[in-house]
């Protein structure tokens, strides 16, 4: 009495919806961005007039979005560099020793990756308003390097991992110095990770809404608070156009890098 | 001090100084201000009072707190009943078309935060499709308000956790041994009960993983609630947003932001708990 055992279809079903459900609003989005109207809904006809206008900017609104990209550029690559430097000298501390501060340690980086925005943002916001600093791009850079280290840290502390101390040891054994353990041993091993970390630390500078709704000031917005002042505004036109762009810059990196990551592992494997 | 010593300082200190000072010194300073008195300008006055406290007892707060709790849970309920079979069905692919599934689930959250949630806004407005497609249907009346409610909220929420739950159920499944499935079956349980007795046990880590992450971010919701819900919706978030920027109160905000982190705090506790025991169980092995 034997019957073939089939596998239930539901997970199979289940992530066809959750397909749909996560890439449905972006293709949504995708497709008003070209709609010839100014409310979303009425299809009016194929337009590009969104893009022209973004692109050309000629408009107030599209003004402030070139600055607000400005200064989301600047601020995620001033938090990356900082947090890179600290992050990585954090994992390497982290990895090396193994004593009560460094357990201390351990939990204070990991503490802001469980502590929701809000709090992070109105905490920050305190501090700069009991020293008086003006809120601006270098309170924005403040906060944004507080939430990045833990990440550059976390990442570079999983690639140490795997990486073989010994290989330090031998090639001062050969001879090297400082430097030339650093440039020839430490960075091409640990270069990725630290290359990595920093790729998260500024994807997730250029995301964050939240804490930076709470440090900036007048004329500091980044892109992120842009589209919420243009959205409560009720002129969401530019936003389609935006949004497709800012996708496709980002679909791209996410596909190359990955790419770049398959490769290197095929290339380990074969060694 | 040792050269071992001066060089652990000399690495520790920069990250360690950085966050006491940008982040425990802050945190602490937020309690503090929660008992001090309000300035007529908007700042913070002098001496200490617990007016503040008295004043986030009054009727309309258990309500927003009731809330907020609800909507974590539900957000943190659903996320998991999707990601756990999602995260079966990709344990269970070949190796290249599973990197390419994980891929193009990652990959909508690579699109911006505000982006997404903006996305829904324009999708659930009364003039956006949806509720175009669901009145042509008979689904829905013209005046039906997609947008602005505890649903919308609920709904945009559990999108943008999805994938915190997905990924470490994930890795959870990916370690799992399928094979086991197949003796619960031999054993005489039906497909249900393998997968219950059998595969949710097995991927247990993954699914408190998936709870600390999913609720504790939930919990703090400011950007979701603020866009596609409405004043008849607002979380904790939003109130301490409110006293920030609208009623210029910051000792109120402090005390609903405290309030908010010691609620935090609870599951936080309990997971370093969990991970406690867990290692001191791998410990036991070990030796």
């Amino acid at each position: 009495m034997s019957r073939i055992r089939r596998n239930s279809r539901l997970p199979l079903f289940v992530s066809i919806f959750v397909m749909v459900f996560l890439y449905a609003p972006i293709l949504v989005l995708v497709l008003y961005s070209f709609n010839d109207s100014r409310y979303p809904g009425a299809w009016n006809g194929f337009t590009l007039k969104w893009y022209r206008t973004l692109l050309e900017a000629h408009t107030v609104e599209a003004r402030d979005i070139w600055r607000a990209t400005r200064n989301t550029l600047t601020v995620a690559f001033s938090a990356t560099l900082i947090s890179m430097v600290l992050g990585t000298m954090a994992a390497w501390a982290l990895y090396r020793f193994r004593s009560r501060l460094q357990k201390f340690h351990q939990a204070l980086i990991y503490a802001p990756l469980v502590v929701p925005d809000i709090l992070m943002g109105i905490s920050l916001l305190m501090l700069f308003v009991n020293l008086s600093m003006k809120l601006g791009l270098t309170t924005i850079i403040i906060a944004h390097t507080t939430f990045c280290i833990s990440y550059v840290a976390l990442v570079v502390f999983g690639r140490l991992q795997d990486f073989d101390h010994t290989l330090v040891d031998a090639a001062r054994d050969l001879g090297a110095n400082n430097w030339n353990v650093g440039r020839r041993v430490l960075f091409p091993l640990l270069g990725p990770g630290i290359i990595a970390g920093g790729m998260l630390a500024f994807t997730l500078s250029v995301d964050d809404f939240v804490v930076t709704f709470f440090t900036s000031g007048p004329g500091s917005t980044t892109l992120p608070v842009q589209v919420y002042s243009m959205m409560r505004r009720g002129t969401p036109t530019l936003i389609n156009a935006l949004s497709v762009i800012f996708i496709l810059v980002t679909f791209s990196v996410v596909i190359v890098s990955q790419r770049m990551i398959q490769k290197r592992n095929s290339t380990h494997s074969r060694v | 001090m040792t050269r071992r010593k001066w060089r652990e300082w000399t690495l520790t200190l920069p990250s360690m100084g950085w966050l006491v000072f940008f982040f425990v010194l802050p945190t602490f300073l937020v309690a503090l201000i929660a008992f001090k008195p309000r300035s007529l300008g908007g700042g913070i006055g002098e001496g200490w009072t617990m007016a503040t406290w008295l004043d986030i007892l009054q009727p309309s707060y258990p309500l927003v707190v009731w809330r907020t709790l609800w909507l974590s849970a539900a957000t943190t309920a659903l996320c998991l009943l999707l990601a756990i079979p999602v995260a079966y069905w990709l344990a269970r692919l070949s190796q290249e078309l599973r990197n390419w599934m994980l891929l193009l689930i990652i990959l909508p959250f690579w699109t911006n935060f505000l982006i997404r949630i903006f996305a829904w806004w324009s999708l659930l407005h009364s003039e956006g499709c949806l509720k175009h497609t669901l009145v042509w249907l008979g689904l829905a009346s013209p005046n039906t308000q997609l947008l602005y409610n505890e649903w919308a909220v609920l709904l945009v929420l559990v999108y943008t956790e999805l994938p915190f739950a997905i990924l470490p159920l994930f890795a959870s499944a990916e370690k799992f041994d399928f094979g086991l499935l197949d003796a619960a079956r031999d054993l005489g349980a039906t497909r249900f009960q393998a997968f219950r007795k059998v595969f949710l046990p097995g991927v247990r880590q993954g699914m408190l993983t998936a709870f600390v992450v999913v609720f504790i971010p939930a919990l703090g919701s400011y950007a979701v609630p603020e866009i596609v819900g409405g004043p008849t919706s607002e979380m904790v978030g939003n109130k301490i947003a409110q006293k920030v920027f609208v009623d210029r109160n910051l000792p109120h905000a402090s005390a609903l932001a405290t309030l908010l982190a010691l609620v935090v705090l609870l599951p936080v506790i309990y997971s370093i708990f969990m991970r406690r025991i867990k290692t001191t169980q791998r410990g036991g092995k070990r030796s």
